[in-house]
């Protein structure tokens, strides 16, 4: 199993042909306290980049991009009655949605953890 | 001694450090506390005494209410008063220096409100008889001709109600335009990132995909990155100038004709028109259509105190495609030209925006400022805006980050930033205690492209010394941010209510009031 970050703050955790995406950290510690969240439906196809889940804070909404294409599994159903979980535990109980991917080899563009630590912290 | 002073009436100076006490009522004085309206009053009261209604055979069919409705019953007193204590917990632009950026929260003069109430202005209906509202009609065709003249363009469509619905407007008649040319394919409206929020909105609202164009490191629109987007899909771009970060975009005619040549059009935000009022004139920068916000520049009622109301301004390849209906001059006549009456001038017009004419009311005021300023009088609203901002701004730049402050004098707002306040403190806090200092707090969070912004928009009509005053708080409480003072963290102290739970509220909004269990619910 390993774990690739996104320029945009996703985090996408594979393990063979599935994986779970989720926003950063540092993303939940910029938006602030989360209060909804909309995760796509099961079956839903995404490409990387699309739009695929909504996260909206009291400052602003943003969306959460695919970090890789496939389709989708389910999205956590823990965040429709509490998004705060986002904020405690954004990269752990705080998953947005798990895919299985189409292309496993597109993760393999995107940063590592130490790759992504040293690009946050050029921001 | 001749006399002595029976009365028992002995004022003495409060004696220090006597801690506060709690009242019986909750009231301190002045600061009433107010119940909802259904918490008072009772189903028995009611300030006006009808008679019964005459009963007879309902035909409602089954479909008569069972319950009683429950609307709260006040007398008139008990409803007076109850208006009254809550406006008393208001901030209005009559009480104070109302900072709020981008929205041009100025003075309203009483002679506009005088001109409006005059009767045959007032008292008019949108289906009398043309004959009987020439007057009205002369009133809209001479603020159209102001509008028109002062912007530059072609023709203008009065009807639009606020800023957004003017956008809604212009963003229709392009779609009308494109359409007309058999060019459904353009689907994207591009827009800046310091253009207004709600020009994305629109756009989306009226069926295109918005694209964002990155700023500058200066705070501008980035007319490579604009221009290098353009394209066979381009239906336009909306751009706000000046910019919600204060500042002028000087490329705006490079804009329009890159726009122009690749088959678009130019839709330009007129909220910050301030500024540049008898100054600049829109259509000589290539816009193809714009609104102007009558309740920011015109100086006519804002938010409570009135409707908004924002005709939308069209150069000439938009003008058949404007919105009916139109005040027209016929010699010494006014007419309104609508569906049956239109000539081949608006063959392709995309329909209406609203049932009538537009806001008579705000017409009028707006008329009364523009003629008792005069051409001089405007020209010096956008010098003396933009002095007053930039006068905030130097104010200021020494206590707080000023991100834009090196690209030049700004415009009708200055800008701020969070950078350097202490660990944990935030714009917001900064706000909230400018609310115990007596003041609105600026527009903060906005625009996204600084973070923790904070956009203050003194505007022309307050006095050096309302600034100065105004300066002095916002020093003191941005001082206070940066020294981490714990106190400020909890602000607002005395307000009517301290800092509320936005994060709650969002999460677990309530949004109908509940009604007491013993009470029946309205259907």
């Amino acid at each position: 199993m390993s774990r690739y970050f996104t320029q945009d703050h996703e985090w996408i955790q594979v393990d063979g042909d599935t994986a779970t995406v989720g926003i950063t950290t540092y993303a939940q510690s910029q938006l602030g306290d989360i209060v909804f969240v909309e995760t796509p439906d099961a079956g839903k196809t995404v490409a990387k980049g699309d739009d695929a889940a909504v996260v909206e804070s009291v400052k602003a909404a943003s969306d959460v991009y695919a970090p890789a294409s496939g389709t989708v599994v389910e999205g956590n159903p823990a965040l429709a009655d509490n998004p705060a979980l986002v904020n405690e535990d954004p990269e752990g109980e705080g998953w947005f949605f798990k895919l299985t991917l189409s292309n496993a080899a597109e993760v393999e563009a995107l940063m590592d953890e130490a790759a992504y630590k040293d690009f946050v912290a050029g921001l | 001694m001749s006399t002595i002073n029976q009365s028992g009436w002995r004022p003495t100076s409060p004696e220090k450090g006597e801690g506060s006490s709690d009242t019986f009522t909750g009231n301190r004085a002045l600061m009433l506390e107010e119940p909802l309206i259904f918490e008072i009053g009772s189903n028995e009261t009611t300030g006006v005494d009808f008679g019964e209604a005459p009963s007879g055979k309902s035909r409602l069919g089954g479909l008569e209410r069972a319950k009683p409705i429950n609307l709260p019953g006040l007398s008139e007193p008990e409803a007076v008063r109850h208006y009254t204590r809550l406006s008393r917990q208001n901030y209005a632009i009559d009480l104070g220096l109302f900072p709020l950026g981008s929205c041009t929260m100025k003075h309203n003069p009483r002679l506009n409100e005088r001109m409006a109430r005059l009767p045959g202005f007032a008292d008019v209906h949108p289906l009398q008889p043309v004959d009987t509202v020439q007057g009205a009609f002369e009133v809209i065709h001479q603020l159209a001709h102001w509008l028109v003249t002062l912007t530059g363009m072609h023709s203008v469509a009065m009807s639009p109600k606020a800023g957004a619905h003017g956008e809604l407007c212009g963003i229709l008649a392009i779609r009308a335009a494109l359409d007309a040319k058999g060019q459904q394919a353009r689907k994207v409206i591009l827009v800046p990132e310091s253009a207004h929020g709600t020009n994305p909105a629109t756009a989306a609202f009226a069926g295109f995909t918005v694209e964002d164009i990155p700023a500058t490191a200066e705070g501008r629109v980035n007319l490579d990155a604009l221009k290098a987007r353009l394209g066979p899909d381009i239906a336009g771009v909306m751009i706000t100038n000046p910019n919600t970060c204060g500042l002028f975009e000087p490329d705006l005619k490079a804009i329009s004709d890159a726009v122009h040549e690749a088959g678009g059009y130019v839709y330009c935000d007129g909220a910050n028109f301030n500024a540049i009022v008898g100054r600049v004139r829109p259509g000589d920068l290539g816009v193809d259509a714009m609104h102007i916000n009558l309740h920011k520049t015109f100086s006519t009622p804002h938010g409570g105190g009135g409707p908004g109301s924002g005709p939308v301004v069209f150069s000439e390849a938009l003008t058949p495609y404007a919105p009916l209906p139109f005040v027209e001059r016929q010699g010494d006549h006014f007419i309104l030209v609508e569906e049956e009456t239109a000539g081949e001038h608006h063959a392709g017009s995309f329909g209406r925006m609203v049932a009538f004419h537009g806001q008579m009311g705000m017409f009028t005021r707006a008329l009364t400022y523009i003629l008792s300023h005069g051409a001089d009088g405007l020209r010096q609203v956008a010098e003396d805006s933009v002095l007053n901002a930039n006068y905030v701004l130097r104010a200021m730049e020494d206590v707080l980050d000023a991100p834009f402050a090196k690209s030049g004098p700004c415009m009708h707002e200055a800008i701020f930033s969070d950078k350097g306040l202490a660990e944990g403190f935030s714009t917001l806090d900064i706000a909230k205690g400018l609310i115990d200092e007596g003041y609105h707090p600026m527009t903060v969070y906005f625009p996204l492209v600084v973070h923790g912004a904070m956009l203050v928009e003194p505007t022309e009509t307050e006095s050096k010394a309302t600034l100065d005053q105004f300066i002095g708080a916002f020093r003191s409480v941005a001082a206070r941010a940066k020294n981490g003072e714990p106190a400020l963290k909890s602000a607002p102290h005395h307000a009517p209510r301290r800092r509320l739970d936005e994060t709650l509220a969002a999460r677990k909004p309530v949004l109908a009031y509940k009604d007491a269990p013993k009470a029946e619910a309205a259907e």
